[in-house]
């Protein structure tokens, strides 16, 4: 068997391809991209971005209820958007195994929420496998597939982001030849849910989830490591590997599937033990369930509920002892992310702020528009709400507050849920200003297709949603197609449609400097004339990492490997001292 | 249970810390070891700090390498190598590439880079290692292979068969911009 190294992601993406899925669909968000990215080298399967979450799911699920086998994939945030056929799904079961991944993000590294969707598996009543490395992510796909077959189920598999941006040695296997021909099969009283069928159904998924929760107990997925026999510790997923690094002797209950709990066995595991823990990130899931079984357990009275875990933490939080941390004293200036060299998007905040706006953010590139010194950005919940965020706060404003009142969103946000708010700006005669910035590319997460883009995963082309003509189609009258890099433009045409009593958009159409086929003629970097630069820093307030301040000369460089010639800081200058590399007017 | 060696990569996002701790790892896996690695994604195109872990021995549990038990520091910017200092163990050495990028506070004109940072890593921690990484890349022919001087620098200090490294940069690297590359892994080779 050949051995690699491989991330989460990639074992979990080549572990749908080693179970004979069909079909894997997503919409992108950190953690969770790189799966449906690394699955796009398996030609056997169908794998597509969808424009969100729950039409994801939806895809999935009617590939499985045609027979095949389909993985769908998401962050954390995302499965609360594809809940509503979650939740149904789960009493229909399956027909072909559906496997549903769910990243979460312990530690907030890339999301607006710490959420711990365990929680999920026992809402919905769908059972849950957790990984703890990547040869597991690889072998608990696999396993999904069957249990979610076996038992007429989807299936979750949760990883976190230090499982799925985490390598380790993973043995390969093979992809069955025998995968069962997809067919159309009528079957209304297991797939159509209305009242009558799902109240059927409904106390068949509770014997379900008693049957695993069986069934769980006696599976090496569940598994214990015997210690010195003094110290048992309950944990799964990636506190496990802490757990070993930080009490080599401890004996451990580690749980494969996290949903339902095998309750013999941790029964029988606590049973041996004076001093038992509960070692798990975020909430006290586990612990709560082992509570309820009358066992006492040291657990979240010691583990912080918030943050993901580490081994230093482990030890500091559990035994007082002493961990380092990195140094976040004052004179090391932090390093936080900013909008890249040549984004489309900075000139525009930069003109929001000098308009005086109230920003309704939303979540992608853009959203560092909050940072300084750009710092246009009031509010930013999650994906699509700055739209009806914009019309809530211009329902309770008077007259001139409300005119500040402009929602900003990228083309794939909008996509995703924005356009909902759109219509109802529209239908309940809201007053308020949408602009979409529109770099045809799902950025942040690293530049994922999307229904703007011209491009599926594949690369191959697709038509393109016009947006214009969408906004047009929901009621909007007033659309304005504007080239961002130009900055007085901008300015004009934002203060213009704040003015207007009336709803707006504002669709800006520069694609994202990062995708070379949007991008085909490089433009030359800009330099700055030191006899014209005054120093008067005002180039430095558009927040472009390619503009350093020369803290001995007192005036504004150019770094001209990463300059990208977008000109918005030459538009900024009053002293003409910006000008194109090799032009010496 | 046998030592575990732990390796901590720092850096700005766009300077290649992920291809290098990629070739670390790599190489470790052909010398036959068990090898973890650890990193954020997500924001490193953005050019907020970065950090890579990368463990190696018989068996390795975590993959975040236990706070105070860094063995290298293996740094492509100063001011980011000193944030990580204290994960250290005492014993430990710092391998650093002698290049100041402006974090955006220093590049507005807000606040100013700190001063004699090699001084401290070296006082600090007196086995460090100090690469004039940029220069040497340039020597090579390509100002983007500092992070693979480092590997050389590094494969100095890691003691294993040279070979190794040569094949997982053969693996890694695409053909055309091989050549450079081997030449600026011989020239981080040459520093003592």
């Amino acid at each position: 068997m050949k051995k690699v190294l491989l991330s989460g992601n990639e074992a979990i993406a080549r572990g749908a391809y080693e179970a004979g899925a069909l079909v894997a669909c997503a919409y992108p968000g950190t953690p969770s991209t790189e799966i449906l990215e690394n699955i796009t080298q398996f030609q056997e399967i169908d794998a597509s971005w969808a424009p969100n979450e729950k039409v994801a799911l939806e895809v999935g699920i009617g590939a499985c209820f045609g027979g095949a086998r389909a993985l769908v994939t998401m962050k954390h945030v995302g499965v609360n958007v594809a809940a509503d056929p979650l939740f149904t799904l789960s009493y229909t079961g399956v027909c072909g195994g559906l496997v549903l991944v769910t990243a979460d993000d312990p530690e907030l590294h890339s999301s607006q929420n710490e959420q711990d969707n365990r929680n999920f598996a026992k809402f919905a009543k769908v059972p849950m496998m957790e990984p703890a490395d990547s040869q597991e992510a690889l072998a608990f796909t696999k396993l999904a597939f069957e249990i979610s077959e076996q038992f007429d189920t989807p299936v979750f598999l949760r990883s976190t982001t230090r499982i799925s941006h985490s390598k380790s040695a993973v043995f390969l296997g093979e992809r069955p030849t025998d995968i069962p021909a997809p067919k159309l099969e009528r079957n209304p009283a297991k797939l159509v849910m209305l009242p009558g069928n799902a109240r059927k159904l409904h106390p068949i998924i509770e014997q379900r989830t008693l049957d695993l929760e069986k069934w769980a107990c006696q599976q090496s997925f569940n598994q214990v490591d015997e210690g010195a026999g003094e110290i048992g510790v309950i944990t799964s997923g990636v506190s496990y590997q802490y757990v070993k690094e930080t009490m080599p002797d401890a004996d451990v209950l580690k749980l494969g599937m996290v949903y339902p709990l095998p309750k013999r066995l941790i029964r029988d595991f606590a049973a041996k033990y004076k001093t038992l823990y509960v070692v798990e990130e975020l909430d006290p899931f586990i612990e709560e369930q082992v509570r309820a079984m009358g066992i006492e357990v040291i657990g979240k009275d010691k583990i912080s509920i918030c943050g993901e875990l580490t081994p230093g933490r482990v030890k500091m939080q559990l035994f007082d002892q002493e961990a380092p941390t990195e140094d976040t004293s004052p004179e090391l200036p932090p390093r936080p992310p900013s909008m890249c060299p040549g984004c489309p998007h900075r000139g525009v905040f930069y003109e929001l702020k000098k308009a005086k706006a109230y920003v309704s953010g939303d979540i992608g590139c853009y959203t560092l528009g909050f940072m300084p010194p750009l710092s246009a950005m009031d509010t930013c919940i999650c994906m699509g709400a700055s739209v009806g965020i914009a019309t809530g706060i211009s329902k309770v404003l008077p007259e001139e507050e409300r005119r500040k009142v402009v929602a900003v969103i990228g083309d794939s946000t909008f996509l995703h849920t924005g356009i909902n708010g759109l219509m109802d700006m529209v239908y309940n005669k809201s007053t308020s200003t949408l602009i979409i910035l529109d770099n045809r590319i799902t950025a942040m997460t690293g530049r994922q297709e999307n229904p703007t883009s011209g491009y599926q995963l594949n690369e191959l082309e697709a038509p393109r949603v016009d947006l214009e003509q969408l906004c047009r189609a929901v009621g909007v009258k007033h659309v304005t197609i504007l080239d961002p890099y130009d900055l007085a433009l901008t300015g004009k045409v934002i203060r213009a449609e704040m003015a207007r009593p009336e709803v707006s958009v504002i669709i800006t159409t520069k694609p994202c400097m990062l995708v070379p086929r949007d991008n085909p003629i490089p433009r030359p970097p800009l330099l700055v004339d030191h006899d014209k630069c005054t120093g008067c820093k005002a180039c430095l307030q558009i927040g472009c990492p390619a503009i350093v301040w020369d803290a001995e000369k007192k005036k504004s460089i150019v770094d001209s490997i990463i300059c990208t010639g977008c000109k918005v800081c030459l538009q900024t200058c009053r002293f003409d001292a910006f000008q194109e590399c090799g032009d010496k007017s | 249970m046998s030592k575990i060696n732990n390796i901590l990569l720092a850096g700005v996002g766009g300077q290649g810390i992920l291809l290098a701790s990629e070739v670390i790892s790599e190489v470790m896996l052909m010398a036959g070891l068990d090898v973890k690695k650890n990193e954020i994604h997500g924001m490193s195109q953005r050019g907020g700090s970065v950090v890579s872990h990368v463990r190696y021995g018989e068996k390795v549990y975590s993959s975040i390498i236990p706070e105070g038990e860094v063995d290298i520091l293996f740094s492509f910017e100063l001011l980011e190598t000193c944030r990580y200092l204290p994960l250290l163990r005492q014993n430990g050495r710092v391998v650093v590439s002698d290049w100041k990028i402006s974090p955006p506070a220093v590049a507005r004109g807000v606040q100013a880079y700190p001063e004699n940072l090699t001084q401290k890593i070296c006082q600090q921690f007196p086995a460090s290692v100090v690469v004039d990484g940029l220069n040497l890349a340039l020597a090579a022919g390509n100002a983007k292979t500092v992070n693979t001087v480092l590997l050389g620098a590094l494969s100095n200090i890691l003691k294993f068969d040279r070979e190794l490294w040569l094949t997982a940069l053969q693996t890694m690297i695409p053909k055309s911009l091989l050549d450079v590359n081997l030449r600026a892994f011989e020239a981080g080779c040459q520093v003592k």
